[in-house]
């Protein structure tokens, strides 16, 4: 199981509490992971990713095994220790204010 | 009539307060959506337990959230978790645009501060105005300006898109608060007949279920713009209409209070004796359809109440005759804005008349505006309020 960790503000949309816990067929990239998120909870459609262009929304940011990942490509396997449920992909609402 | 309950949009959450007819005692629910801007919140006239609330925060974006009890427990139409996997279906939170060849061709740009063409962007909800007869039916006016309607209780939404069709659409500019559609009025009388009003592209009408629109905008003058018979362009910040007399409106423009006896067709001045005619609130009395109510601000760059002086002015004379009231109303040192949407009435025999300030108060006056008491003083900014009068 990949494990996702949401901030606050998308663990209500989604009404969960704590870790997210997802099945995820093939290849665990980030868009089979984003992919896997919104079918389980569609409250969270349009909240990470555009709706029409699936880009990232820009204060959000993805972060795995202590890397930024928000800019690597999509396609790209995550690492095995994510693949695996050793360590979990975090969806971050970036710092941004003042 | 056995009560009221007052819907508090602010930008860190919703309030909801709640009173018997007496309106002495209040009682205050909320954090809704916590830490989200609430722009606006309404309920169903057809239904008074249907309330729709739109939610929004620069990190994840815009949500339309849906309460069935009255504000009790809300839900995200369409983003129920599925029991079983399958294809995405619609969801609460989807604005697009139309650009379909048949109805989007002209649908490209619109105006931009630097004079050049700009691509529609959604940006956010401004204003959500439900249907008076259909509590799935509702409408949403968003920036970069358009109005959407969902006919399934705000799980779907398409864009009415004969208004930014109109041919005067790539001329419309944002305002400083960005190009919103922030007032929808419907008509009861006339089935069909619907106006908007846009920052700063000014009103406009429809007379086909916002099928075809037309600008409704003579005899407004703003000084900025240098052809007095420009169609649009005008900063309208509020407009508002007696459900008995729909062919009268009233207008707190930019700089200038309006009024229009043959719905919107031509307006003329009516600021009177106000001691400043800028502001952005206006309503009128729910059984005195001469009766209306503004707040001046002192000016469009100290967005404050002259002398800070909280004061609503009311005329009983359909305009140009204004009073103050001042009645448990702030005399000093008080410098908070009431923004557009954030006036209401109640239907009550005594009609009660609501209002909050970016300062986080929610004044209330039992008596149409003669005394005012605080229901709350410590929100954060209030961005809108809207009451139901329950039965």
């Amino acid at each position: 199981m990949i494990r996702v960790v949401l901030p606050l503000h998308l663990r209500r949309l989604a009404q969960v509490e704590g870790e997210v816990k997802l099945e995820v067929k093939g290849q665990v990239t980030q868009r089979s992971v984003l992919d896997a998120l919104e079918a389980r909870y569609p409250a969270l459609r349009g909240a990470v990713r555009d709706h029409i262009t699936q880009q990232r929304r820009p204060l959000v940011r993805f972060f795995a095994c202590k890397e930024d990942l928000s800019n690597e490509p999509l396609d790209a396997p995550l690492p095995d220790a994510v693949a695996s449920g050793a360590e979990p992909y975090l969806v971050i609402g970036a710092i941004a204010g003042g | 009539m056995t009560g009221v309950r007052v819907l508090v949009g602010t930008r860190k959450g919703a309030f909801i307060l709640t009173s018997d007819g007496k309106r002495q005692k209040w009682d205050v629910s909320g954090p809704h959506f916590a830490g989200w801007n609430v722009y606006h919140m309404k309920g169903s006239p057809a239904d008074p337990n249907r309330i729709y609330a739109a939610q929004q925060v620069g990190w994840f974006g815009q949500f339309i959230q849906r309460s069935d009890d009255g504000g009790k427990t809300w839900s995200l139409p369409g983003g129920e978790k599925p029991p079983v996997l399958g294809p995405p279906g619609p969801v609460s939170n989807k604005f697009v645009y139309d650009t379909s060849a048949g109805t989007g061709k002209p649908l490209t740009t619109h105006m931009y501060f630097d004079g050049k063409p700009n691509p529609w962007v959604f940006e956010r909800v401004w204003h959500l105005e439900p249907s008076l007869a259909d509590p799935d039916t509702v409408y949403a006016g968003v920036e970069d300006a358009a109005l959407f309607r969902s006919t399934d209780g705000g799980k779907s939404w398409q864009e009415l898109s004969g208004l930014r069709g109109h041919p005067t659409a790539t001329a419309w500019a944002p305002g400083a608060g960005g190009m919103g559609l922030h007032t929808i009025v419907l008509d009861q009388k006339n089935k069909g007949r619907m106006f908007i009003a846009i920052s700063s592209a000014g009103v406009f009408r429809s007379d086909d279920a916002g099928k075809t629109w037309k600008p409704m905008n003579k005899g407004l003058k703003s000084e900025y713009i240098p052809d007095p018979n420009a169609e649009v362009g005008h900063c309208v910040h509020r407009i508002a209409m007696h459900p008995s007399r729909p062919n009268v409106l009233f207008m707190q423009k930019h700089w200038d209070v309006m009024r229009t006896d043959n719905a919107g067709e031509s307006w003329h001045e009516i600021s009177g004796n106000l001691p400043t005619d800028f502001g952005f609130v206006i309503d009128v009395h729910a059984h005195q359809p001469e009766t209306v109510y503004v707040v001046p601000i002192k000016s469009d760059s100290e967005h404050f109440p002259p002398d800070g002086k909280l004061r609503v002015y009311r005329s009983k004379t359909g305009g140009n005759e204004w009073e103050a009231l001042t009645k448990g109303l702030p005399q000093k040192d008080c410098y908070v804005n009431v923004l557009r949407d954030a006036m209401a009435v109640d239907s009550l025999d005594s009609c009660g008349v609501y209002f909050g300030t970016t300062g986080g108060q929610v004044y209330a006056s039992a008596d149409s505006g003669d005394s005012w008491t605080p229901i709350v003083r410590d929100l954060p900014a209030v961005v809108s309020v809207e009451v139901q009068t329950l039965p």
